[in-house]
């Protein structure tokens, strides 16, 4: 500790008054007509599945599924948009940053099983005497 | 009473006397030595009247520090425990050939490896590093504590409850005896029937909690927390590290708690995700376990690297080479190791298009670790190396460390992994990666924070002494497994047929007693240090020339970490700092705004472990009790308000002013 001239001023009290406490409050809150868009709109979306499997829509499963699970996906995104109140700004871009994140690692995670899972299911020998009756 | 069986069984669920092991000679050794122990260190915190400072200072404190320094203690001592298994295990192998049984019956055996595996990965290795990622991270970025400290001191006691169960397993009932990832069938309800398993789940449900928790604060305080003018390409190399490994914490535990959780609901209400028939799939179980478990190994080794970029840089004295390839290969290790995990069961038969596709994202991740050992040898490069023991290990380290990726390289060529899977070669291969990268690192950090932590360095010749003992130990004990792992040896076998292959065994345990030197000679560190500690003393808090903020601050730093904030211009702050001719602020001090110690975690904690205790023993009052206070204590909790004080201008000046004293001493 020989060199102790000040030269330049390392401290400045003007960053310490808010260090540490930089909530972001740009995140925003819903407006009355932005909670009840979600709220209809998620009626919609939930109504729609009920009507498809109760009123046998379609004849093939795979496609009332499919189209539930789309319907679904929708959902997700107007919960996160109109509850969540998630948009490219809140928090300084970190949710959108964070769900981007999430949403990679969800796709690799349930790709890679189904994918891994598929080949696997090909590849193994019949389990069970049903199974080998199902064999082509 | 005891003519009424529904009665009992009310009482104490499944638990039995016969759960008791007093039939088993060595669990009755080790009880009666935990005990002895146990009472001698109670008494001894009786006697010297510690038991108010122990609850006060430290169980309750929300300081990162004291956490962080309490998680590393946690981790010694699971290592004891998790070593003295690792012991058992080579005296077994290098006396059970032929005739000879050994002196483990497979049963005991099972439990042992078992329970090595899960306690050095969940109770040594990660709380190791998280105590180092709490105690360092505020530190070098110029922050006072962590973003939200009591949440810091909940996943701390919810870590060490973890911990408890697992040890609750030695002496009531049995541990798990299927492997640590517990694979079914085997770890299902129909083939382990004991409580062994659901040790095992709750231990890591409750552990996984705090982990979780842990990143999730770490991750907030490294965005939200950094000194003023810190953007990310100037943050710390460890904090960079620190920051990849907890947003992989982040998004993988919650995969380890789902597939857990699955695994629990086929033990207990009879659901059928894993079992061999209606429809389960016990590969999936492997398949979901590998994807957290693989970049677990992640979480565990960066912040070692991190470790070794901040030893490199500040023992050559040089600026760390390439810093930004360092913070790049950070995070495509990050991106990458959530691409790779099906290498750990190539052999389950997935076909050639799989298995080459995983085969090759795992040879591209020895790209970026690649480039971050050049780094640091170019670090090294024409630097003015001093040889202290937190370097020795990193040299170790990038030695031992180069021939575990080389190994570790060689079983992601699938047609080899074939040959190689389950075998001692992949056993050697782990521990080198695990010992020579982590562990290595960890004890890098230790001798090298040790100062910051406490005030005074760590004696040189023990620690030189450990450290040998540690590297040769390694190459004796790992090397022979090596061998055997390439003649076809399988893992996990209590009793070998073939006598020709005892000599390797007999080699691995000297070096298994090699090891044990190692640690018996950080722990005699530890105490001569301490006896010798006004010698060792560092008054400067600068005592490697440090490049780092954490150097900066007084040696232990004060509660409030820095009296003002400081604000940082370039990579190496302090080292900016101090040629820039910095001098400490000697007045207008004011008061600092801190949050203040809360019994609540450890209170929750305690809870947890009669809950998980309640449901592994089906002891169904002692669960609802035990739910209903956790909801009880923890909604309790948000009504305190009074969660914040603040230190008087008067308290940090006087603070300040004897650390100006101390300073003024040294020149």
């Amino acid at each position: 500790m020989t060199t102790q001239t000040p030269v330049a001023p390392v401290h400045e009290d003007a960053h310490q008054a808010h260090h540490g406490h930089s909530h972001g409050h740009e995140a925003g809150h819903g407006t009355f007509k932005s909670y009840m868009t979600g709220f209809v709109l998620s009626v919609i979306l939930t109504a729609i599945p009920f009507w498809l499997v109760m009123g046998d829509v379609f004849e093939s499963k795979i496609m009332t599924v499919s189209l539930i699970m789309f319907l679904g996906a929708i959902q997700i995104v107007v919960h996160m948009v109109y509850f969540l109140h998630m948009n490219t700004r809140s928090e300084g871009g970190w949710t959108i940053m964070a769900l981007i994140f999430t949403i990679v690692i969800v796709f690799i995670a349930l790709s890679g099983s189904l994918w891994v899972m598929h080949h696997l299911n090909t590849n193994m020998m019949p389990m069970s005497p049903e199974m080998m009756k199902n064999m082509p | 009473m005891f003519s009424n069986p529904d009665l009992l069984k009310f009482i104490f669920g499944r638990l039995t006397l016969e759960a008791i092991p007093y039939h088993e000679p060595i669990l009755i050794i080790t009880f009666i030595g935990v005990a002895i122990g146990g009472l001698a260190l109670l008494g001894a915190i009786t006697y010297f009247k510690f038991w108010g400072p122990l609850w006060r200072d430290w169980i309750t404190s929300v300081d990162h520090k004291k956490i962080g320094i309490m998680y590393i203690i946690l981790a010694i001592i699971m290592l004891l425990r998790g070593f003295s298994d690792a012991l058992l295990m080579r005296a077994q192998q290098a006396i059970a050939f032929g005739d000879n049984e050994g002196f483990l019956p497979p049963h005991h055996y099972d439990q042992i490896f078992t329970a090595h595996g899960v306690i050095m990965i969940f109770f040594v290795a990660m709380p190791f590093v998280t105590g180092f990622m709490n105690f360092v991270v505020p530190l070098q970025i110029g922050a006072r504590d962590v973003s939200f400290p009591f949440l810091n001191n909940f996943s701390f006691w919810m870590t060490t409850a973890g911990a408890i169960i697992i040890m609750l397993s030695l002496f009531i009932g049995e541990f798990a005896r299927t492997g640590w990832l517990a694979y079914p069938p085997l770890s299902g309800a129909a083939y382990t029937p004991g409580v062994g398993v659901d040790y095992y789940l709750w231990g890591l449900q409750v552990a996984g909690v705090g982990t979780t928790l842990s990143g999730i604060n770490l991750i907030a305080t490294i965005v939200k927390m950094r000194a003023p003018g810190m953007t990310f390409m100037k943050m710390p190399i460890f904090t960079w590290t620190s920051l990849c490994t907890n947003i992989l914490i982040v998004a993988t535990f919650p995969i380890l708690t789902a597939t857990l959780a699955l695994l629990t609901l086929d033990r207990y209400v009879g659901t059928n995700f894993f079992t061999n028939d209606l429809g389960g799939n016990p590969m999936m179980y492997v398949n979901l376990i590998w994807i957290w478990g693989h970049p677990e190994v992640y979480i565990l080794v960066l912040p070692a690297f991190g470790i070794f970029s901040e030893v490199v840089a500040t023992f050559s004295g040089k600026r760390l080479f390439g810093y930004a390839s360092m913070v790049y290969a950070t995070c495509v290790i990050m991106i990458l190791s959530y691409l790779v995990w099906l290498h750990h069961f190539f052999t389950m038969g997935s076909g050639a298009s799989v298995n080459a596709f995983f085969g090759i994202t795992t040879m591209i991740i020895s790209i970026p670790t690649g480039a971050k050992m050049f780094n640091w040898l170019f670090t090294m490069y024409r630097g003015r190396i001093t040889y202290d023991v937190p370097m020795l290990w990193t040299v170790g380290f990038m030695v031992t460390f180069v021939i575990g990726g080389m190994t570790g390289v060689m079983l992601a060529v699938p047609p080899a992994d074939f040959v190689l899977h389950n075998s001692l070669f992949l056993i050697a291969h782990f521990h080198n990666v695990i010992i020579g990268g982590v562990l290595f690192g960890l004890l890098a950090g230790v001798n090298y924070w040790f100062p910051k932590a406490f005030g005074f360095k760590l004696d040189a010749f023990w620690g030189k002494l450990s450290f040998w003992f540690w590297l040769i130990g390694f190459y004796v004990a790992f090397m022979p497994l090596y061998v055997l792992g390439l003649m076809g040896v399988t893992r996990r076998l209590q009793h070998i047929e073939d006598p020709s292959l005892q000599i390797w065994f007999v080699i691995a345990a000297i070096g298994a007693v090699l090891i044990a030197c190692g640690i018996a000679c950080f722990i005699i560190q530890l105490v001569v240090s301490f006896i010798r500690r006004e010698e060792l003393r560092d008054a400067t808090g600068d005592p490697w020339n440090g490049r780092t903020l954490e150097w900066s601050t007084s040696s232990p730093p004060p509660d409030y970490n820095f009296a003002f904030t400081p604000v940082v211009h370039d990579h190496d702050s302090w080292y900016d700092m101090k040629n820039r001719g910095y001098s400490r602020p000697l007045q207008g001090f004011k008061p600092i705004h801190m949050p203040k110690n809360t019994g609540t975690g450890a209170i929750l904690s305690g809870l947890s472990i009669a809950l998980a205790f309640g449901l592994i023993w089906y002891i169904w009052w002692m669960v609802a009790v035990s739910f209903v206070a956790i909801l009880a204590v923890a909604i309790g909790h948000t009504f305190n308000y009074k969660r914040d004080f603040y230190i008087p201008a008067a308290d940090v000046s006087a603070e300040e002013e004897r650390r100006t004293e101390l300073l003024a001493k040294q020149v």
